[in-house]
């Protein structure tokens, strides 16, 4: 259906080819979150991983800094349809976090959750394999706390949603449970070049 | 908990006529549609779709500023400069025309009247529109609830939705309209002329004298994490504050 006198401003082929379906880029990086920023102090930041209500490690600040540091780069996709292209964010992949804590994953998926009670779900296949990290820097910085500082989840390939901000634990769980935004007509799984944008796309 | 299982988004898109345009401020347009959306809440949002001749789509949301049961949609469109899709409301777009629209969506930043109150509306500029919703579905319930809207905007001309909210505020002894500008004086003593902060909020809360069961905040980032930061400081608890921010539009 054409809309009669739009014409729009369509990116270039290269800019183009790294938007998925309905998304605009953007320069800035808006800030989203359900309310409040929390400001966490260092000394008071831990991250926990856990199966189910049982803890099976534990990292303070200092121990999870030690921990092998990796770069990424890449796009971000929000699912309110900006994009921002080629972020830049350091961390501790999600691989790398198992092996220090010589835990294999005991379930297929888990919730990423923050104090503030936002949690999101991932199957973690999705984070196995170089997919996703804790990361703690961008653009070369400490992360800022609206932007999810000190520590936030980062899964490029899925919409920004589910890179929980604030992230405190990663709770393994039986079955694929809702999370915070998952109970509220967002997509299950959240796959951005597959427009999961809502609970019923397929 | 039970809240959750009233948000499904619909799924598809369907054509919405433009029933009329109404201009609001001179960077804000009123746009009613008509549509056949599904029952929607105070505060969600619906996303629209233009499409180019050469297929070209572009999509952006926008919150709804109607009462849920209203016969037309209406969206309150603030004209971005340098935008791709604001210009074609304020410069293009028609009685008549068709666009795009899926909704309504988000289940968050809602309110209902079963919700209560009292019920505290914090708002920044064009952040005004989805308040204006819970503000307008307060009034239809015939809440008894009380509900005060402290309304940031560069002038007093710049306030979204003035006229109605000053007809409110006569009509409604329970409905409290603080406005602040950042420019010009303040219109009316209860009003003030100066960014929101925590001395102004702390005012309009003691003022109030009530405490807030639940918080709406929306405006620019800035704007929200200034007023957040700002009535958290003033012990409001942050698990009642929700909020809305918008950036990355054009």
């Amino acid at each position: 259906m054409t809309t009669r006198g739009f014409f729009g401003r369509p990116p270039s082929d290269d800019v183009a080819r790294r938007l998925p379906p309905g998304q605009y880029r953007t320069e800035d990086f808006p800030v989203l979150a359900k309310g409040p920023t929390p400001h966490i102090a260092l000394a008071q930041w831990s991250l926990t991983l856990s199966d189910g209500p049982r803890p099976l490690a534990s990292w303070t600040w200092a121990e999870f800094e030690a921990l092998p540091q990796t770069t990424w780069r890449g796009d971000i996709h929000c699912v309110t349809k900006w994009s921002k292209l080629d972020t830049n964010w350091s961390g501790v992949t999600f691989d790398d976090l198992l092996h220090a804590a010589g835990v294999t994953p005991p379930s297929a998926y888990l919730l990423a959750e923050s104090p503030d009670d936002y949690s999101t779900n991932l199957p973690v296949s999705d984070l196995l394999g170089g997919k996703a990290m804790i990361a703690t820097r961008f653009a070369d910085a400490p992360l800022e706390a609206e932007h999810g500082g000190p520590a936030r989840l980062l899964v490029l390939h899925l919409y920004f949603w589910k890179s929980a901000k604030w992230i405190q634990g990663l709770r393994f769980t039986p079955r694929n449970e809702a999370g915070f935004w998952e109970l509220r007509g967002y997509h299950m799984y959240g796959d951005p070049w597959r427009e999961q944008r809502y609970t019923n796309d397929p | 908990m039970t809240e959750a299982a009233t948000y499904v988004a619909s799924a598809r898109w369907q054509e919405a006529t433009i029933d009329r345009l109404l201009r609001r401020t001179e960077r804000v347009l009123s746009v009613f549609l008509r549509v056949r959306l599904g029952p929607w809440l105070a505060g969600q949002h619906v996303d629209v779709r233009l499409t180019a001749p050469d297929g070209y789509q572009a999509q952006r949301s926008y919150s709804i500023a109607s009462a849920p049961g209203s016969d037309d949609v209406e969206l309150a469109i603030e004209r971005l400069e340098g935008g791709e899709v604001s210009p074609y409301f304020h410069d293009v777009a028609q009685a008549g025309d068709s666009i795009e629209v899926r909704g309504p969506i988000g289940g968050h930043f809602v309110w209902r009247p079963a919700d209560g109150g009292p019920t505290l509306l914090v708002a920044g500029g064009s952040g005004i529109v989805p308040l204006m919703a819970i503000i307008r579905d307060w009034l239809v319930a015939q809440s008894a609830s009380p509900m005060l809207l402290a309304y940031s905007a560069r002038t007093w001309e710049e306030l979204v939705f003035r006229d109605e909210l000053l007809d409110t505020q006569a009509q409604q002894p329970n409905f409290t309209f603080i406005a602040t500008t950042t420019r010009g004086r303040p219109h009316r003593p209860q009003d003030f002329d100066r960014r929101v902060d925590r001395a102004l909020l702390h005012d309009v809360l003691t003022r109030w004298n009530r405490s807030a069961r639940s918080v709406y905040i929306c405006g620019s980032n800035a704007f929200v994490e200034a007023s957040t930061t700002s009535l958290v400081q003033e012990e409001v608890p942050p698990g009642r504050i929700r909020t809305e921010r918008f950036g990355g539009q054009n």
